[in-house]
């Protein structure tokens, strides 16, 4: 099938919605995905002064970080209500322990700078970051594990979710997440806490080379209409492109994290994070829920479809174009070695 | 208790729950937020330092308040698929697509303006930073107006077919300004302004009544007061409209709030129930202490007026009796009480204004704990009134159409036990946490913070303790 093809509209709205809620997922991945990796880094930041730090140094940020989830939430329902209804019935689990992960480090926030116990509220926060993202990896494993559906209902069990497969894919994530929150640091800070985070780059860099390489090779082992997707000539060529990328951008942030570089390491651990989902996406493509619900199943009518593209398809630029000026205003570091201003 | 054993029951209790606790904290982010951009105009207005130091308090608890209600709203919007699977496959196409209204326009405006409108005081110019306010104000103000016409087409489904099972859309505009959006926009809207002034009146009075900061607190609680006058009365008129709308979209629902069993023959005029002991299995009342002809005149403005009974539903499309009987007699009581606070309090404000002066004014005792009552009394009146709203509108999910039995997933017992008792245990110690620190932040009082600098500083090291937010 085309990707793109305009005899049908309907299948051409509803790929351009499957990409356009792809663009938001990975605006959530990475944007939150670094505050989310700090939250983890932090359980084992060097003393309570760098993990204040580290908190408020996404304080300003972490809500509309968040918010790009709850608009692949909103988006979702509406131009693919089954895989909504579906998918996530049958991920009630880690879909529930995400959101009791997200309370978590969410009232975190405040509760650390207004309260004396700041080891209670800073270890909240690193438990609640940890919690939200291995339930995330579950969520994505038990979605590529593939889901039992029938009839537009779930019929799978409640822990479908949970294999070997998906515990691989945790792992993935946890060191995926470190590495951007580890980079996000040395955009940061400077002294004695960029150092730490260079460390802890390097060391999550390889876990997360290490973890990513058995998931790609256990992709097609485990299934055979993958394995022919990937594995046939023409297309050979091109899925071959996307991992050859990833390894070099791997290389470029190795080399990267041992010039002592700020800016770049962020970069490249974007960017493979911007490969490795675009190869998710191809390697599924018709289907939105691996094996069981192509997207023109699932997509709304057209009329709904181009009435979403009318109200939210116009205020993406403008959703990001503010996204970026918050972001600007409070671009710098943050030197928390100084003693506090007071104003 | 085999309800407990049931799974539907559980969602139902479980979504019950959530949204319960939800609506604790989006109102006084709603108005408070209107009441700072007020004070942050003035303080850019007037350069008088007052309406800044106030702006930053009542930011303080908009802080909290605000985290508390992001956090327990976004299992709002995964529970749709998680527990309501089916009703989310079947309604997607509209209410689906409205929260995704909701998120981009609104959740997403505010999220990201937040962090300026808190930590960007030394940031960017005063201009743009009364500019974040007001991005933050429209976008929790849209998010009010999204969520009810999510909601409003639930009480009143229309600009759609129910066919095999699927709402399909044939007008969107039909289905947006559905008969029940403007009054329960409005009446819900109105409801985050009085809960917020009412806050603000409370605070100050706690605060007077304390002797604490009197020079402070005595000017907002005039003004909250003052302002009430005009809301809170407004609030009964907008809640009596709406009861009377009921009447022609939702007659099952005005007849359990009413607990009124037989429709009036024609001539005559049906009795109000002020209070009255249900009984659902006979379809009549136990007990009751009515007042004649006084249902009509509410609901028909006519002495004679027809009001249909609930006995006139099959059993099986009547909604519980008990909880929307008492929940909209207790909403009203409230709502009432507030606007006789208001009133009283304007009379002195007229007649006796030596009373009300800075020196004197602690010595208002009554006066004074009556407005710190108030605070509970608006938080229970939004509570009761959804509960009228929800349980009245049942056994319909999505009114006349499709049922509430019909739209849940079909989850084993134990998972939904174990969901409903983690959030149960979560948002307990969250509520105790947050109103700990509620109490933490009025302990300290205003902090009196020297005017902000408003410059552009990309690079100042950032603390939330100094850098705006606390
Ligand atoms: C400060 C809060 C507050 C106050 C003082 C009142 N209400 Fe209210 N009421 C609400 C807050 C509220 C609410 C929580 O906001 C509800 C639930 C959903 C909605 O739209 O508004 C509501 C719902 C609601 C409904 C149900 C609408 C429906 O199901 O479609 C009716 C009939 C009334 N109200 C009537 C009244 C009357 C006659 C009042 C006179 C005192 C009153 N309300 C005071
Ligand atoms: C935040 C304020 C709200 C409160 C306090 C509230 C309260 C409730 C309650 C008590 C129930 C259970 C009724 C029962 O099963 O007997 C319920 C059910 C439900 N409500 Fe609300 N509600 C709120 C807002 C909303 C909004 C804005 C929507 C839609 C956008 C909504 C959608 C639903 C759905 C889908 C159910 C489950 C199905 C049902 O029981 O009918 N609620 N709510
Ligand atoms: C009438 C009832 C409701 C009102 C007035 C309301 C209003 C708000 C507001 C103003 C916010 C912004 C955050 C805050 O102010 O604390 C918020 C947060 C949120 N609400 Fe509600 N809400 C209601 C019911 C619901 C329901 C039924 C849902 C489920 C779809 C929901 C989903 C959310 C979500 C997902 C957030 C977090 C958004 C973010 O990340 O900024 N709300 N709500």
């Amino acid at each position: 099938m085309d990707v793109f093809s305009f005899d049908d509209p309907h299948h051409l709205l509803a790929s351009v919605w499957f990409a356009i809620i792809g663009l938001f997922l990975i605006f959530y991945v990475v944007l939150d995905g670094f505050d989310l990796g700090m939250g983890i880094l932090s359980l084992a930041a060097p003393s309570e002064k760098y993990r204040g730090a580290m908190m408020s140094s996404i304080g300003s940020i972490w809500d509309a970080n968040e918010t790009w989830l709850v608009i692949v939430g909103g988006t979702l329902f509406g131009a693919f209500p089954l895989v909504y209804g579906t998918v996530l019935h049958g991920l009630y689990i880690p879909i529930t322990l995400m959101l009791l992960g997200f309370m978590l480090r969410g009232v975190s926030f405040e509760f650390y700078v207004l309260s004396s116990r700041k080891k209670l509220w800073g270890t909240a926060f690193g438990l609640g970051s940890l919690i939200a993202v291995i339930a995330q990896g579950f969520a994505l494993g038990g979605l590529l594990n593939g889901m039992k559906i029938e009839n537009g209902l779930f019929i799978g069990g409640v822990f479908d979710w949970f294999s070997p497969f998906s515990l691989m894919v945790v792992l993935g994530v946890i060191a995926g997440y470190s590495v951007l929150g580890a980079n996000y640091m040395i955009l940061k800070f400077h002294g004695e806490l960029q150092n730490h985070a260079y460390a802890r780059s390097k060391i999550f860099s390889l876990l997360m080379l290490c973890f990513a390489a058995i998931v790609t090779v256990w992709t097609p082992l485990q299934y055979p209409s993958i394995y022919e997707r990937w594995f046939t000539l023409p297309n050979f060529f091109a899925f071959a492109l996307l991992p050859l990328a990833a390894l070099v951008c791997f290389f470029m942030l190795f080399k990267a994290l041992m010039r002592r570089e700020e800016r770049a390491p962020f970069i490249w651990s974007l960017l493979i994070f911007l490969f490795s989902f675009i190869g998710l996406a191809a390697t599924w493509f018709p289907y939105i829920v691996p094996g069981a619900i192509t997207i023109d199943q699932a997509a709304a009518p057209t009329n709904t479809l181009v009435f979403m593209l009318l109200g939210i398809g116009m205020l993406i630029p403008v959703m990001i174009a503010y996204n970026i000026y918050q972001y600007s205003v409070f671009s710098g570091k943050i030197n928390p070695d100084t003693p506090e201003q007071n104003d | 208790m085999d309800m407990l054993q049931n799974s539907e029951f559980l969602s139902r209790l479980q979504f019950a729950f959530l949204a319960m606790f939800h609506i604790l904290w989006p109102p006084l982010t709603v108005g408070l937020a209107i009441i700072i951009l007020g004070l942050e105009a003035t303080w850019l207005k007037t350069k008088q330092i007052v309406y800044y130091h106030q702006t930053r308090f009542w930011i303080r608890i908009f802080m909290i308040n605000f985290g508390v209600g992001v956090i327990s709203g976004i299992p709002m919007e995964f529970a749709f698929g998680t527990n309501w699977g089916p009703f989310s496959i079947a309604s997607g196409d509209f209410f689906g697509n409205i929260l995704g209204f909701e998120t981009a326009m609104a959740f997403m405006l505010e999220a990201g303006f937040l962090g300026i409108m808190l930590f960007g005081w030394n940031r960017v110019s005063s201009g743009m930073h009364l500019f974040a306010t007001s991005m933050v104000v429209l976008g929790s103000t849209l998010s009010v107006f999204w969520i009810m016409v999510a909601n409003s087409w639930m009480q009143t489904p229309s600009g759609v077919e129910y066919i095999n099972g699927k709402f399909i859309v044939t007008d969107y505009l039909a289905a947006v300004f559905n008969p029940d959006l403007a009054h329960g926009f409005w009446h819900m809207f109105m409801a985050c302004i009085e809960l917020s002034l009412v806050v603000v009146a409370g605070i100050s009075a706690y605060y007077l009544l304390k002797e604490r900061e009197v020079a402070f607190f005595l000017p907002s609680f005039k003004i909250s007061v003052l302002a009430l006058v005009l809301i809170s009365p407004l609030q009964i008129i907008i809640g009596d409209s709406a009861g009377g709308a009921l009447a022609k979209t939702q007659p099952a629902k005005l007849a359990a709030i009413e607990s009124h069993w037989d429709t009036n023959p024609p001539g005559e005029g049906a009795d109000w129930a002020l209070l009255a002991i249900p009984d659902q299995k006979n379809q009549r009342n136990l007990w009751e202490w009515t007042i004649p002809d006084a249902l009509s005149l509410i609901v028909t403005h006519s002495l004679t007026g027809t009001v249909v009974g609930l006995s006139d539903f099959k059993p099986e499309d009547q909604p519980p009796i008990w909880i929307p009987f008492y929940a909209f007699r207790i909403m009203i009581a409230a709502g009432v009480f507030i606007a006789f606070m208001a009133l009283w309090t304007l009379w002195l404000l007229w007649r006796k204004k030596h009373q009300m002066n800075p020196e004197n004014i602690s010595q208002n005792t009554w006066l004074l704990r009556g407005w710190i009552l108030t605070i509970p009394a608006a938080y229970i009146a939004v509570e009761m009134g959804w509960l009228v709203r929800e349980i009245g509108r049942q056994p319909w999910i999505v009114y006349g159409m499709m049922r509430t039995q019909h739209g849940v997933s079909a989850l084993p017992l134990e998972t939904v036990q174990w969901s409903l008792l983690s959030f149960f245990v979560f948002y307990l110690a969250i509520g105790i946490a947050a109103f700990y620190f509620m109490r933490h932040v009025l302990r300290q009082g205003p902090a009196y913070e020297a005017a902000p600098k408003y410059i552009k500083n990309k690079n100042r090291p950032m603390s939330s303790m100094n850098d705006g937010g606390y």
